[in-house]
């Protein structure tokens, strides 16, 4: 391009960035974002200005692009589409090529797509939508280290959601008190327990001391029920080094499966270990703290489906996503979105479930969705339904909230969801005949009896913040 | 409550996976979940072992999976005839997905004293 000349100043974007003609090609990633721009500012200027801020572009021209094609290089907002019902903000679609990219690094991408541009001027607001990752992208990144076939095979799981409950108090307790919790859990029936994200090493309860308890607990309910069980030992840490030699510790200690929080840690960390539970067999648990931080603003931030996709790019056996009926936030068609997004191997545009472009994950393995969060035995028909077998149920207060405690607790949750599957594939509708199905089970189950009994008030009936846009 | 005499001790119970926790099956309700199994069109399996073996990943299988087939009442009598064969052994049924690679369903049919 030496026909070129370089002409210093500040041009507007959209000379540049704004290609309505633009074809995407097979191999770009495509990005949606809601966009909500100053007032008097030009939709197309907006679009552009975020296609260039965060691609190749910077606030003036310099001498240096002259070195280069950015016509090969830039980022291009090629569509432009109104929010249904919000007439301040509006889609816009951005396609990079994939040269921008490392390979197998969600880490640059986010960096790329989520940089300095959410902080630009311009805009009022802005919010990440949606990432269509090119197959030839998806094809870079290792993905979870197990999947949910392997998981299933490995701990024995068949035809069924797989039920777990994280152990309360979440902190506190000494290392000997909190494998007793563990160990009543998993001799009640439920499959999997789960370290509280909270619990790193704190002063009470060290973590090698916790992992040791634990083990004892989770090789003897195994012993005793004749099931496979585990429980997510969170190897969270200050700093890599101690990650992996917490990590290191449960393998070990021959415990199947470890947990991360994959925010809080970041995504550098993350992906290290999943590549290391890959390389040792261990299947990795995934915690999504600080997401509602990030996620729960309609205008700004990103949206979660974009977080559980780079979940499932960095690697993690399970993810959490809400429960839509419990105490946390999540609207139903969304979180059914992302939960495809996580599960399945190709998810087509589905803009009832926000999802804004094809996406194909190829031979990927899918990630469990993991419904957590102020549920009990009477979500059970609704749980299943929404979630189908591959989820993991965890029912933390209303497995341990249990009058007759932890194991009756979890035993009422079992014959709960083993009833629920039953009735589903006997063709039963699990929603609507709820109540029968439920009564029914309990007649064989006191556990279960009294745990109805229990939680027969308790609804979260508030308004979602977080909606899908319609008009 | 009629079980309001129960004392609240809850005895640990050996079970075996998929809907261990529910009482017995009856015999339509057996024919019930392997129908399903054939619905989702999966393959369907027969599996027995000796009670103090079941933790194992490998239980000795009935004959070859019974592929192709879409008579619940072939399944069943396969099913009766592991039976015969091994009383005193664990028999269970599988659903091959070969869409997953795995087992879209599996849970015991009899269950051998041991």
């Amino acid at each position: 391009m030496s026909v070129k000349t370089y002409d210093a100043g500040v041009k507007e974007y959209r000379a540049m960035y704004w290609t309505p003609d633009y074809v995407p090609l097979d191999t770009d990633l495509l990005a949606c974002f809601k966009c909500t721009g100053q007032p008097g500012v030009p939709r197309e200027e907006v679009a552009a200005a975020v296609a260039a801020e965060s691609s190749t572009g910077t606030w003036s021209t310099v001498w240096s692009e002259l070195l280069t094609d950015l016509e090969f290089y830039k980022g291009r907002a090629y569509r432009i589409e109104d929010v249904p019902g919000d007439k301040e903000s509006f889609y816009a679609f951005i396609a990079y090529p994939i040269d921008l990219f490392e390979e197998g690094s969600v880490v640059n991408v986010l960096t790329s797509l989520v940089g300095n541009v959410f902080g630009f001027k311009a805009l009022r607001h802005l919010r990440l939508e949606d990432i269509r990752f090119p197959i030839a992208y998806v094809k870079t990144c290792m993905g979870p280290p197990s999947g949910i076939q392997v998981e299933r095979d490995k701990l024995n799981k068949y035809g069924r959601p797989l039920l777990g409950a994280t152990i309360k108090p979440k902190l506190g307790l000494s290392a000997k008190n909190y494998g007793r919790a563990v160990y009543e859990c998993l001799r009640g029936g439920l499959d999997l327990t789960k370290d509280d994200e909270n619990v790193n090493s704190q002063p009470f309860m060290r973590w090698q001391n916790r992992f040791e308890f634990v083990a004892e607990a989770v090789s003897a309910a195994q012993a005793e029920t004749g099931e496979r069980k585990g429980h997510y030992l969170n190897v969270t840490a200050a700093d890599p080094e101690q990650m992996y030699e917490r990590a290191e510790f449960a393998k070990e200690l021959g415990q199947p499966i470890i947990m991360h929080d994959f925010l809080t840690g970041g995504f550098t960390a993350n992906t290290g270990l999943a590549k290391w539970c890959r390389k040792n067999g261990m299947l990795l648990h995934i915690h999504r703290a600080m997401h509602a931080v990030i996620d729960r603003h309609p205008k700004h931030g990103i949206h979660f489906r974009v977080l559980a996709k780079c979940l499932r790019l960095s690697g993690g056996d399970h993810l959490h996503t809400g429960t839509v009926v419990g105490k946390l936030e999540g609207d139903r068609g969304s979180t059914l979105g992302f939960v495809d997004l996580l599960r399945e191997s190709f998810i087509p545009e589905d803009r009832a479930r926000g999802i804004f472009f094809d996406q194909d994950w190829g031979s990927m393995p899918g990630v469990f969705a993991v419904a957590s969060g102020g549920i009990h035995v009477w979500h059970m028909p609704a749980l299943v339904t929404i979630f189908g077998d591959d989820s993991v149920l965890q029912f933390g207060g209303g497995t341990q909230g249990h009058p007759w405690g932890n194991a009756a607790g979890a035993a009422a949750n079992r014959v709960a969801l083993e009833a629920c599957v039953k009735a589903r594939n006997e063709g039963r509708e699990l929603e609507k005949e709820a109540r029968e199905i439920m009564t029914g089970a309990a007649k064989h189950s006191p556990e279960l009896a009294i745990a109805m009994e229990t939680w027969k008030e308790i609804k979260f009936e508030f308004d979602t913040v977080d909606k899908l846009d319609v008009g | 409550m009629p079980f309001q005499s129960t004392t609240g001790d809850y005895q640990t119970k050996r079970t075996l996976e998929t809907f261990g926790f529910l009482p017995p099956m009856t015999q339509e309700e057996i024919f019930d979940q392997i129908a399903y199994i054939i619905a989702q069109g999966w393959t369907p399996g027969i599996e027995h072992i000796h009670p103090s073996k079941a933790m194992n990943h490998y239980w000795t299988m009935w004959k070859l999976p019974f592929f192709g087939v879409s008579d619940l009442a072939q399944v069943v009598s396969e099913l009766e005839a592991c039976h015969r064969s091994y009383p005193d052994h664990h028999v269970r049924v599988t659903g091959y997905d070969n869409y997953t690679q795995s087992q879209g369903s599996c849970f015991v049919v009899f269950e051998g004293r041991g």
